[in-house]
This record gives C-alpha cells, structure tokens and sequence, in this order.
C-alpha cells in the first residue's frame, strides 16, 4: 500500500483579478465577467511507497508547493484523487504561527499545539527542542529579539521533533548556518534509517541527491519526467540550460 | 488528517491573545476596567443630567448593557476576521479551520469575566446585594457565547469569500448598539415592538442581567426560552455554513 497515492489530479485556482469583493461576486452571479482559471497542476499521478524518499524539482510555479499541500490535506483537489495512508507532518514554511511578541518557549508551545501535539507531548519534549535548537540561553527572551537565523532554528527543531511516517518538506533544510544544517540533515536522514518516508521540494540538487533515491519533474503542473534523482536532475538541469541557450530567460 | 488535542490548541491561541494584548500595555488590564467604567460615566451623565431619566441605579442599569455589548461586538467582529488574520497558518499547517474563530471568541471572554467582576462587585456594593437567582448567571452567558460562536463560525467563513463581510458587520454592531437597551430601560419600549427585542439575544441578555442583578428576580421563562432556541439554532446553522464553506478557503485565502 502506498503512503501517498495522487491519481490524474489536477488543480486549478479561481484567477479574477480582485476576487474576494462584494461586486465581484454579484458580476459574476449575473455572467458578466467570464471566470479566468489559473491551472497548478495538471493531470499528475506519482506514488510514494514506504521507506522510500521522493524529491520534486522544477522551477517557481511549477506547482511543487501546490502538489505538497494537497498531500498534505490544505487544499482538495479539482480531479482526480489523492490518497495518503499514514500520518504525516507538513513542513511547508518554518515558522508560521510565531508571534514576535512571545518568548522563544511561548512560541514552542503554541506552535506545538498547532502541529498537533497534546500538552503532555509538548512538555516531554521541550528539553530536546531546545537542546536541538542550540538556543537555549534565548529561550525566554522574545521573538523580536531573535535573528531571522535563531528564529528558523527553533522553527525547526520544534517540527523535526514531530513523528509521523511521512514529512512534507517545502525548501526548509536551507535553514541557519552550516553547523545547524548538518546537523538537520543528520536528523532527517536518521529519519529516513527508521524507515520512515520523505516528500521533498529542493532546488539544490546537492540536497536532492543526499536524501532521495527517486525524483519527478514538474514543468507548468505537468510531470514531465519520474525516475532515479540523478537521471532527473541531469534532464532537468539540461532542460534549464538549453532554454537559457535559446535566450529565454524568464523561464 | 490532523489528530492533535483540539482543546490545547485552542488554549494556547486564547493565552497567546491574551499574552500579546497585555504585555505592550503599561496599564494592562486594567484597561479593560476602564473603558466601560468611562462609557458608563459619561452615559449617566448625559441620561440624568441631560434627558433627566429616572431609572433607578441608572449607572449599574448602564453596566448591565454595556458589558453584553461590548462582549458581543467585539467577539463577533474579531471572529469574523480571524480566518483572514490568519491566513499563513491556514494555508501552511493542517490545524482544523474551525479553531480560529472559536478561539478568537473564547479570547474575548477573558475580558468578559474581568468585566464581569467589576459588574458584580459595583452591584454588590451599590446595588441590592448577592441573591439565589445570581446561579443563572452562568446559564445565561453560556448561552450567549454558544450564540457568538455560532456568528462567528458563519462570519468568518463568508468574510474569506467576500472581504466586505467585516464592514458589513461593523456597521450591524453601530445600528446595534441604539437597538439594544443599553441607556434606556425595557419598559421604555413600547408593547409592539418587544417581541422583536425578545428574540434578539444580546437584548434578552441586558434585560436578564437586569432583571438578576438589579430587581433580584429570576429571568423570565419565555424570554429564556427564545435565547436557547436562538442560539443553538445559531450555532448549528454556523457550524453547517462553515463545513460547507471550508472546502474553498485554500484557494481564496
């Protein structure tokens, strides 16, 4: 059985400029304005079984992060179906939901809470959070006086810390200096050794090749290409070279 | 999909508003003291001094309409906002969608019950004193928070589809504040127009809290009814709406 299942889904997004007013809506009640859509993915099918690790590339708004959040259950899709067997952490963006004005171990907890640990979770686990995050001597200060690097440190730890079977990874290993990010590429590839499955959006091939075995290609929602992460990156990077050749560079 | 402990998550939002209102404040709560202590002067002077009303304990009569309102018009319009407030989380983490006007209601009643206090111990030292029929207290603002949540639930749900939904609900919370007896007695109404202040809840809360507090009699039973039938009626129909309206707040957040 695999972990994430996506069969022919495709996902489009209502495209009208100024959409969420009043006059919009009675305009389009009365069929005056024709409702443009914006396409994100397009008829993609993939799946990831257990144990293994599945990297997506592609360039920005190809619709890596469309794909991750409809894995992850934010958004539903338009056709298609998509299946997803275990539970499962999404990374998308470190630290959504700190406040500036709470301290380091306020935003732990709430945080905590958000990703769907219970209190007595939290606090077991709060010690090796911080420990992780190399903080500790900030921890009761407020977030305003963190650097943007601390503040993604503690992010972080506290959702590395989480133990689904599968992680949802949005472009969050390019996270702190380069202690830290060793130290979380230990931790994700530990992971991985316990046999646990990662979904993974990069755009260093270096990180690509070190955590997955496999990869797929989008291009403009569509997936162009699935196979072993070498084989893609090198068509990928091959595709970007030959369209920057041809002169276009808004690609 | 999402299977975390709903009630500590709703804890820690309460505690996180409650946190951020308070510590950039030098007065802290007692801010929450004053600004109806404030209304209340000015409102009594402006009644007794100027129109000359004879309501008796008009002050503490001022209080029991102040503190109802300014719980409602607040927590119904920082519900129908929380959706978009928090928008980044919404479209980022898996939390139930349901959780953000819930608890930005439940934010609101922390100052509720300092609000509550103050209430309660200007009745008690200007008023007739503590009485049995205090225990329908609870009952009362049970009720009517089910019912704000129930707004709530349906206001923060359409304000994701049509921005307008805020202003609309500001606007409703001024015409509001003339239509419930906030400076005026329930007795000043006339006879065809109280059926129509009986079904609104935030009227039936003031004349209940009057009737408790002040004249020391219980609630009356039809009235009580009314604000049951309301607010459940209220708070299913919000919690169907916003079922129905969740599917789409990806896209349109």
């Amino acid at each position: 059985m695999a972990l994430i299942e996506f069969q022919n889904v495709s996902k489009w997004f209502p495209h009208s400029t100024g959409r969420a007013l009043l006059r919009t809506h009675i305009a389009q009640w009365f069929g005056a304005e024709h409702k443009e859509k914006f396409v994100a993915l397009k008829n993609v099918s993939f799946r990831l079984d257990p144990g293994e690790s599945l990297a997506i590339v592609g360039s920005n708004g190809a619709g890596k992060s469309t794909l991750l959040s409809l894995a992850a259950g934010l958004a539903t899709p338009n056709a298609g179906r998509v299946i997803v067997n275990g539970h499962l952490a999404a990374l998308l963006e470190l630290g959504s939901g700190f406040h500036p004005d709470l301290t380091g171990s306020e935003n732990l907890l709430l945080n905590s809470a958000l990703l769907g640990r219970s209190r007595k979770q939290t606090l077991e686990l709060a010690e090796k959070i911080v420990d992780f995050s190399g903080i500790r001597d900030f921890i009761d200060d407020p977030l305003r006086n963190y650097s943007s690097g601390m503040v993604m440190r503690l992010a972080f730890s506290i959702a590395i810390h989480t133990e689904p079977d599968i992680m949802l990874l949005d472009e969050v290993l390019a996270v702190g200096d380069s202690g830290f990010q060793a130290k979380c590429r230990e931790a994700l590839l530990d992971f991985q050794r316990a046999g646990k499955s990662i979904l993974f959006v990069s755009h260093s091939p270096g990180h690509v090749l070190q955590m997955c075995e496999r990869a797929i290609w989008l291009d403009h929602g569509e997936l162009v290409m699935e196979g072993d992460a070498a084989s893609v990156l090198d068509a990928y990077s091959g595709g970007l070279a030959l369209k920057q050749q041809a002169g276009d560079q808004g690609a | 999909m999402w299977n975390g402990d709903y009630w500590f998550v709703i804890r820690s939002l309460v505690a996180k508003d409650f946190k951020v209102r308070y510590r950039n404040m030098s007065l802290g709560v007692l801010w929450s003291l004053l600004n109806p202590l404030i209304m209340m002067s000015v409102m009594t002077f402006i009644t007794t001094q100027i129109f000359s009303s004879t309501m008796k304990h008009y002050p503490l009569a001022v209080l029991c309409g102040l503190v109802p309102f300014n719980f409602f018009s607040l927590a119904w319009l920082t519900g129908t906002v929380s959706l978009l407030e928090n928008a980044s989380l919404i479209k980022r983490v898996p939390v139930p969608r349901q959780i953000f006007p819930i608890a930005s209601v439940l934010s609101n009643c922390m100052h509720l019950v300092i609000q509550i206090g103050l209430l309660l111990a200007l009745v008690l030292v200007f008023g007739s004193g503590v009485n049995i029929y205090w225990l329908w207290l609870p009952v009362i603002w049970v009720l009517e928070i089910i019912f704000v949540l129930g707004l709530a639930l349906t206001f923060s749900a359409i304000n994701v589809y049509v921005r307008d939904t805020r202003y609309v609900v500001e606007s409703a919370n001024t015409i509001l504040f003339w239509l419930v007896p906030i400076f005026y007695s329930f007795a000043a109404i006339p006879a065809r127009f109280r059926t129509v202040y009986e079904f609104n809840p935030v009227a039936a809360l003031v004349m209940m809290m009057r009737t408790i507090l002040l004249e020391g009699q219980a609630p009356a039973m039809s009235t009580l009814r009314n604000l049951v039938c309301v607010s459940l009626f209220t708070f299913i129909g919000g919690w169907l709406i916003f079922r129905k309206l969740k599917q789409g707040f990806y896209e349109y957040l």
